[in-house]
C-alpha cells in the first residue's frame, strides 16, 4: 500500500512545500534583510499607496474617496501637465546623458595608474560628498553684476543688462538640465568603477589575438557585455534620479519657480506633502511617478539587452 | 600570432600591479579625452575646494561678495572658536561624537553583512519566492520616499523605537539599494565555482564568507561608502528627540544656528563632518581596485 501511495504523482502543493524545505538556509539568509525590508520599506509604499486613494490631512482620519486624487491629477490640474512636461524633458535629456558620462567617466579613469585613478575618482564623485553642491551656480546664475555668468557675457559685449537667469522662464529648465548633470556622477559611477575592476583581464588578451583593433572594439564586445549586471543597475539608478529631479530646482529656481518654468513631478508632490499637507493628493502623485519610473525601466532593460551584440 | 601572444603576456606581466593600460591605444584619442576629463574635473572639485578654503578663512573673507575660491590670509580661528562653542554645550561632545560613531558604525556592518547576506542566494539561486522578492527590491527604489516617511513614522511608533538608534538603524538595514548593488555584481560570479565549493562539503554560509564576499569586495566597498556617508550625515530628524541620544551633525548643527557671527564655524564645521566621510570613501575606493588580482580566482 506504501509503495503506491509514494508513487501517486506529488501535488503542486506538496512539490513547492518540498521546494522550501530543500531551500531552507536560502530563506535563513533572506531572511533578516527581507524583514527590515519589508517592515520599513515595503509597508510604507503599500501604505502610502492606499493613502493615495484618501482625502489626508495629517490632523484627521483619512477619508476613503477612491479615484477622486487621481481623477483630480490628471485631468483637472494644469499644473500637473506643467509638472510632467518638465519631468520628461529633464528626464530624457539627462538620464542618457548622465548615463553615458558617468561611463564614459569610469571607463576613462579606470585606464589609469592607482594613486592618480583614485584622486580622480574624488575629484568627481567630489559634489555628491561635500555638501554645497548648488552654491557655484548659484554664484554663476546670479542676476547681478557680479554673477560669473553675466559679468563675462558683459564683458564680452554680448549682453548689455544682467540677465535675470533663475527668474525667466525661457532659461530656467536648460540651468537645472545643467546642473543635474553636473550632479549625476553619483551612485551608478561608483559600480562603473567597480565593475571596470571586475571585468577579467584575460579577456582582453584574448580579444587582442582575436583580432580587436583599437579601444572602441575592445569596449563594445569586451568591456561592456563582461559588466552587464553593472550597467543595468546603472540604468536604475538613472531612472530613478533622472525622474525625480527635486531639490535642485528648488534650491536653484525656488518653490514655486518663474511660471512653474523647473516645477517638476516631485516638486509638485513636495509642494502639496510638506506645504499644504494634502498626503492623499501627494501620494496619488507618488504613485503616478512610481508608475512612470516602472514603465521607463521595462523600456531601458529591453534596450539593454542588445548592448554587445 | 603565437609570438604576439608572448609578447603581449610579458607586457601585462610587467604591468601588472602598476597601471591598466593595454594595447590598442592612439595617442589622438588620449588627449582629446584627457583634456575632456581635466575640463569636466575642474568643474567638480570646485565645492570641495571651496569647502576646505572657506574652513580657513577669517570672517571677512568668508562674507566677501563674490565670494573668492581661495583664502588669502588663512587662519585657525574658526576652529579655536568651534572647539570652544562644543567645550560649552551641556550635553558632553564625546557623547554625541560617541552616538554618531555607533549609529554609523553598526549601521554600516550591519547594512553591509545582512543585505549581502540576502544579495547572495537572491542572485546565484532560483527557489520558490526569489523572483518576486528581487522584484519588489527593485520597484521599491523607484517609489519616492518623500511620501513614504508619514508611514515609516507611524511603524517606528508603534514599534515603540522612538527615541532610540533602532529607529536609524533597523530602516538602514532594510536599504534595497545596496542589496541591489551586490544582486547584481554577485551574480557575475561563476557558478562552477559555487558548484565546486559545494562538492568540497562546503554550506551555503561557508561559500557565502569564503568565495561570495571576498570577490564582491568592489560591490560592498561601493556599499560602505554610500551607508558611511548617510549615516554620519544623519541628524536624528524626527525619530530620535532625547538630547543625548543626538548625533553629532545635529549637535553641530545648533551651534551653527546663531547667526551671521557663527558664519567662521560654520564653515570648520563643514569641513570637519566632510573629512571623516571623505576619508572613508579614499580608503575604499583605494580597495575596489585590483581586486581581481588578489582575489585568485583569475584562472
Amino acid at each position: 500500500m506504501e509503495q503506491v501511495a509514494n508513487n501517486k504523482p506529488l501535488t503542486k502543493r506538496q512539490i513547492l512545500w518540498k521546494n522550501i524545505k530543500l531551500n531552507k538556509t536560502k530563506y535563513l539568509m533572506v531572511a533578516p534583510f527581507m524583514l527590515c525590508f519589508f517592515l520599513f520599506t515595503f509597508l510604507p509604499v503599500v501604505l502610502a499607496m492606499i493613502i493615495s486613494f484618501t482625502n489626508f490631512n495629517m490632523l484627521e482620519w483619512p477619508d476613503f474617496v477612491g479615484f477622486t486624487n487621481y481623477i483630480n491629477l490628471l485631468f483637472k490640474d494644469d499644473i500637473f501637465l506643467i509638472a510632467i512636461k518638465n519631468t520628461l524633458i529633464i528626464a530624457f535629456i539627462t538620464g542618457p546623458i548622465s548615463y553615458l558620462l558617468c561611463f564614459v567617466l569610469a571607463w576613462l579613469i579606470n585606464e589609469l595608474k592607482k594613486p592618480l585613478r583614485v584622486f580622480l575618482t574624488v575629484v568627481f564623485y567630489a559634489p555628491s560628498i561635500s555638501g554645497n553642491a548648488y552654491l557655484i551656480w548659484k554664484l554663476i546664475f546670479s542676476s547681478d553684476l557680479y554673477g560669473y555668468a553675466n559679468s563675462i557675457l558683459i564683458d564680452m559685449g554680448i549682453i548689455s543688462e544682467p540677465i535675470l537667469w533663475l527668474a525667466n522662464a525661457n532659461y530656467i529648465i536648460w540651468i537645472l538640465i545643467l546642473v543635474q548633470l553636473w550632479l549625476s556622477l553619483g551612485v551608478s559611477f561608483l559600480s562603473f568603477i567597480a565593475g571596470l575592476q571586475n571585468v577579467d583581464r584575460t579577456l582582453y588578451e584574448a580579444g587582442a589575438i582575436d583580432g580587436i583593433r583599437n579601444r572602441w572594439q575592445e569596449l563594445w564586445y569586451i568591456t561592456l557585455p563582461s559588466m552587464k549586471p553593472q550597467l543595468l543597475f546603472g540604468a536604475v539608478m538613472q531612472i530613478t534620479s533622472s525622474f525625480a529631479v527635486g531639490s535642485v530646482s528648488i534650491e536653484m529656481a525656488g518653490l514655486p519657480s518663474t511660471e512653474y518654468a523647473g516645477h517638476t513631478i516631485l516638486t509638485h508632490l513636495i509642494d502639496y506633502g510638506s506645504t499644504r499637507y494634502e498626503m492623499g493628493y501627494a501620494s496619488a502623485i507618488a504613485t503616478v511617478l512610481f508608475l512612470t519610473m516602472i514603465f521607463a525601466n521595462l523600456v531601458v532593460q529591453k534596450l539593454l539587452r542588445r548592448v554587445g551584440n | 600570432m603565437k609570438k604576439l601572444n608572448l609578447k603581449f603576456l610579458k607586457r601585462e606581466k610587467k604591468m601588472k600591479g602598476k597601471s591598466g593600460k593595454r594595447l590598442n591605444r592612439s595617442l589622438y584619442g588620449d588627449i582629446i579625452l584627457f583634456t575632456f576629463l581635466f575640463i569636466f574635473g575642474l568643474f567638480s572639485a570646485w565645492p570641495m575646494i571651496f569647502v576646505i578654503n572657506n574652513a580657513f578663512k577669517p570672517l571677512n573673507e568668508i562674507l566677501l561678495f563674490p565670494p573668492k575660491l581661495f583664502v588669502k590670509n588663512p587662519t585657525f580661528d574658526n576652529f579655536r572658536d568651534m572647539f570652544v562653542l562644543m567645550n560649552n554645550s551641556w550635553v558632553p561632545f564625546s557623547r554625541y561624537l560617541f552616538n554618531t560613531l555607533f549609529i554609523t558604525i553598526v549601521g554600516t556592518v550591519g547594512s553591509v553583512f545582512i543585505s549581502s547576506l540576502a544579495a547572495f542566494p537572491l542572485a546565484k539561486y532560483n527557489f520558490p519566492g526569489s523572483k518576486l522578492m528581487s522584484k519588489m527590491i527593485v520597484y521599491s527604489l523607484m517609489f519616492s520616499s518623500a511620501v513614504t516617511g508619514i508611514p515609516s513614522y507611524i511603524i517606528i511608533s508603534r514599534l515603540q523605537m522612538l527615541d532610540t538608534f533602532w529607529a536609524i538603524l533597523i530602516p538602514t538595514f532594510g536599504t534595497t539599494l545596496g542589496l541591489y548593488l551586490m544582486q547584481n555584481f554577485m551574480s557575475q560570479i561563476p557558478t562552477d565555482l559555487i558548484e565546486s565549493a559545494k562538492m568540497d562539503g562546503a554550506g551555503e554560509f561557508k561559500i557565502y564568507w569564503k568565495i561570495i564576499m571576498p570577490l564582491a569586495r568592489p560591490a560592498w566597498l561601493t556599499l560602505v561608502i554610500l551607508q558611511f556617508q548617510n549615516l554620519w550625515g544623519n541628524t536624528g530628524g524626527t525619530y530620535i528627540y532625547e538630547e543625548k541620544l543626538k548625533p553629532l551633525s545635529y549637535a553641530l548643527s545648533q551651534i551653527v544656528n546663531a547667526g551671521v557671527a557663527r558664519t567662521g564655524v560654520a564653515a570648520a564645521v563643514t569641513l570637519l563632518m566632510l573629512v571623516v566621510p571623505l576619508s572613508v570613501f579614499i580608503i575604499s575606493q583605494s580597495n575596489v581596485i585590483e581586486t581581481m588580482a588578489t582575489s585568485g580566482i583569475k584562472e
